[in-house]
């Protein structure tokens, strides 16, 4: 962690692993897109170096260059690599082979793709062993037992003969670390380790990583986009864009105070770090009835419980936060509200309408003032649509068909005042979400869901695709609509950062019950359940939190 | 890694969008010289169709005992049949009535298939059940047999084979599209589609059925080149286009019987036939990987 020294060991001095002005380029159609451009850096024995940045700013680029594993179309344009002071850019093939895995090892970025699907797990860390080093069958397979053991497998022999699909995100991602230290590699580059695994499960992984890096020396790359991660567990930080390594530099350091302004702006853009006033105590009382009146909801699936008897309540004008990790039933809560799915059994009441023995067609009125923000914008738009029939379409649903030609003018206005709110500009009408990058088709989701004038809006997982900085920008406006049009928030999410930069009220669900809500300080600053503890405990980025 | 850039300063992505792709679809075709090629085959055929009489000035029926079974020469670039009529212009002629018959086909397999896929695929349960089952009974016949079968009872004729050879394909077409319909009406922007208060019937024919053409658009281009030659083997078989109307299946027949002395009878016609078929599922291909992409 911060401050550590390296541990002991007898090598000599000097960095185990330096990069000089390495520039790398992609060859896109005729010409050559260059990704990294005159990055060095270098890394000593037991050093973690965290590589930072949004996407497309080259960070993984930079991670297979180092081990000669770029894509096809990928070239190293400049510059030396070189691996305890011998330059190993441009060796040969059989010579690369030899030092991958042993000198330097890779934990790829998916581990449920990294998996060969049709072989036993065990197998596959023991090629590793196989390749580099003398051992034969039986002293390898006890070896293999002691690595899934020292990655935290209490089982060994069973983990050892599955395969890679009876294991879960968490299981996998331990199968590759176990495959990366086999051979006792000097380096590891850890490519997102964790991106996509649970709050719970990634602060597991990453203290496996710390643990093995303090026991045996092993200098670690640590490439992730969440700076939170970067804060937690390095010694350096490296920040990235657009190519260039616009800051290096020890992690408190950066933390206290970032030289670089992109750096500083990356910084303040971290959920932690965003602060909307009057939030998180609780609203003073709104008028009128619930938004959302939540009785004894349930939702089975088959035998499987989804839902298993939640009650809530949501004042208007507030937002409301549900957390909980993946199959805690926080997203079919919120498909259940938005009546895309029937609940099995209990009480909806929506603006004081009671919804939950509905069918879909009598839900159909509420639908104008009930709208929903998908995690994925550009999977919830039609392929076939432009922003204009994307962001009109709730408009064109209650409108009689006959009627459609006359208020074609009309609904264009609207959906031009939509795009403003979302601040989107009016010439966005006629482009293809596809030409729009990411931050841009989630305003396009918000304006369409705000475009019938909804009262409640369920925003499912909002920010989660997005990258920080966006993020911190789709934030600030979800706060300022809520603000300036009276919106009713439900927000899912898994992310105890995001929920605490704009929730008002909180519910923490597992395993389909809420098992503590509250106003977010409370629930937060003191937690009554044991979870809620666990989940604050595994939250990245408590360095950064400066509140 | 996507390429997609975020620029930090707040509302700075507005600024920023992809580059536009205008022009670039000419500059694709350009470099698939096979797929230029490929359309302009069947363009010419289809031009052939239309309007004949800019091919060949040679009238396809009128008979010329002088002139009869004449090699290919500059005058009758395809030669001259038993009957001394121009095989060249039998052939331009012939176009209307293959294409037309596999436009036909064609048509009538995407209709009835989509009308049973999409119901099969929206409607679910017994529905589902049902037309699958009936799709199995169709697909478990011999499709050549069957069409031969409804021709027999809806009689002879060009227009009759094209309703059969449909008839017959519509059961790959139902069953695509069905796979099509599942797939789409579980995704996101059908959910999208219902959560923002669209009717279930709105949902189905804006989006759904929409999205579900798409995918078959290769499948069509195949299934015409199929048609094609079906249809040319019912004429083949007299089951087709009756006498004197030129057809390119009935064309081959015609000239069997002169393969040995006059082989370019028989050869001229089947190397159309084969030159349209090739060329369609040339762009069939094309089509699919674009999709891929």
């Amino acid at each position: 962690m911060n401050g550590d020294s390296p541990p002991e060991s007898g090598a000599a001095p000097g960095p185990v692993l330096s990069v000089a002005d390495l520039s790398v380029g992609y060859r896109v159609g005729p010409g050559t897109r260059t990704a990294v451009r005159n990055v060095s850096f270098e890394l000593a024995e037991g050093q973690v170096l965290a590589l930072v940045g949004e996407s497309g700013s080259g960070k993984s680029t930079i991670g297979h260059a180092v081990l000669d594993l770029l894509p096809g179309n990928g070239r190293l344009l400049g510059g030396t690599v070189s691996y305890r002071g011998r330059t190993i850019s441009g060796l040969p093939a059989r010579q690369l082979r030899q030092l991958r895995g042993r000198a330097i090892s890779l934990i790829p970025q998916d581990p449920t793709l990294s998996l060969d699907p049709i072989r036993r797990v065990g197998s596959q860390v023991d090629d590793v062993l196989r390749l580099h080093t003398g051992l034969d069958a039986e002293a390898r397979r006890t070896k293999v037992h002691e690595l899934f053991e020292l990655v935290g497998f209490h089982d060994v022999e069973r983990r050892y003969r599955q395969f890679p699909h009876e294991l879960s995100g968490g299981m996998r991602q331990r199968v590759l670390i176990a495959a990366a230290v086999a051979a006792e590699p000097d380096v590891i580059i850890a490519d997102e380790p964790t991106s996509g695994l649970d709050a719970t499960v990634q602060a597991q992984v990453l203290d496996l990583i710390d643990d093995l890096r303090r026991r045996t020396g092993t200098a670690v790359v640590l490439i992730t986009h969440d700076l939170g991660v970067a804060a937690d567990r390095s010694d350096l930080v490296g920040v990235l864009r657009q190519g260039r390594l616009v800051e290096l530099a020890p992690t408190a350091e950066f933390v206290r105070s970032p030289r670089d302004d992109y750096s500083r702006h990356l910084l303040d853009s971290v959920p932690a770090r965003l602060e909307f006033p009057d939030r998180g105590s609780g609203r003073a009382p709104s008028h009128g009835p619930a938004a959302v009146e939540v009785t004894n909801l349930r939702k089975h699936y088959g035998d499987h419980v989804a839902v298993d008897g939640v009650s809530f309540t949501v004042e208007q004008g507030e937002t409301f936060a549900v957390v909980g990790e993946s199959g805690s039933g926080k997203s079919t809560t919120a498909r259940i509200l938005t009546g895309l799915v029937p609940a099995t059994a209990g009480r909806v009441r929506l603006l004081g309408t009671d919804v939950g023995d509905l069918s879909a067609k009598a839900f159909r009125p509420l639908r104008g003032d009930v709208q929903i923000v998908f995690q994925n914008p550009h999977a919830s738009f039609d392929p076939r649509f432009d922003v204009l029939s994307v962001v009109a379409e709730p408009l064109r649903s209650f409108q009689p068909v006959r009627s459609r030609h006359r208020l074609r003018r009309e609904n264009r206005d609207r959906v031009v005042a939509a795009l403003e709110a979302a601040s989107l500009p009016a010439s966005f009408l006629h482009r293809h979400p596809r030409e729009l990058s990411g931050g841009q088709r989630q305003r396009v989701a918000i304006a369409r869901a705000l475009v019938s004038d909804p009262r409640i809006v369920v925003l499912d997982e909002p920010v989660s695709a997005l990258d920080v900085s966006v993020q911190a920008q789709i934030l600030a406006l979800l706060d300022r609509l809520q603000r300036e049009r009276g919106l009713t928030y439900v927000l899912i999410s898994h992310d105890l950062a995001v929920v605490r930069a704009i929730s008002d009220h909180v519910a923490v669900m597992r395993h389909g019950r809420i098992v503590e809500q509250g106003a977010v300080a409370e629930v937060f600053g003191t937690p009554a359940c044991d979870y809620t503890a666990d989940l604050l405990g595994a939250m990245s980025g408590r360095q950064l939190a400066i509140r | 890694m996507t390429t997609l850039d975020e620029s930090p300063p707040p509302v700075g992505d507005t600024a920023r969008a992809l580059p536009r792709r205008t022009g670039t679809a000419v500059r694709r075709l350009v470099r698939h010289w096979s797929v230029v090629l490929a359309a302009t085959v069947l363009a010419v055929a289809v031009l052939w169709a239309l309007a004949p009489g800019w091919f060949t000035g040679a009238s396809p029926t009128r008979i010329d005992a002088a002139q009869k079974l004449l090699p290919p020469s500059g005058a009758h670039w395809f030669g001259t049949d038993r009957l001394g009529r121009d095989q060249f212009s039998r052939v331009v002629h012939g176009a209307r009535a293959s294409l037309t018959g596999s436009a036909v086909a064609v048509l009538v397999g995407v209709t009835v298939g989509s009308v049973f896929g999409a119901l099969a695929g929206w409607l679910g349960t017994w529905v589902d059940a049902v037309v699958m089952r009936l799709i199995d009974v169709v697909l478990s016949i011999p499709g050549f047999l069957l069409a031969i079968t409804i021709v027999v009872v809806l009689g002879y004729g060009v227009l009759q084979a094209a309703f059969a050879v449909g008839i017959t394909s519509s059961a790959t077409f139902a069953r695509l599209i069905r796979a099509e319909v599942l797939r789409s009406r579980t995704s996101q922007y059908v959910e999208a589609a219902v959560a923002s208060g669209a009717r279930s019937s709105t949902v189905l024919v804006r989006h759904v059925v929409p999205n579900s053409l798409v995918p078959t658009l290769s499948l069509v281009t195949v299934q015409f080149g199929i048609a094609i030659i079906w249809i040319a083997s019912l004429s083949f078989l007299g089951l087709g286009a009756q006498p004197p109307s030129p057809e390119w299946g009935r064309l081959v027949a015609d000239g069997r019987n002169y393969l040995a002395s006059s082989p370019y009878l028989v050869v001229c016609p089947a190397l159309t036939v084969v030159a349209v078929v090739l060329a369609g599922n040339h762009l069939a291909r094309h089509f699919a990987e674009r999709q891929e992409r």
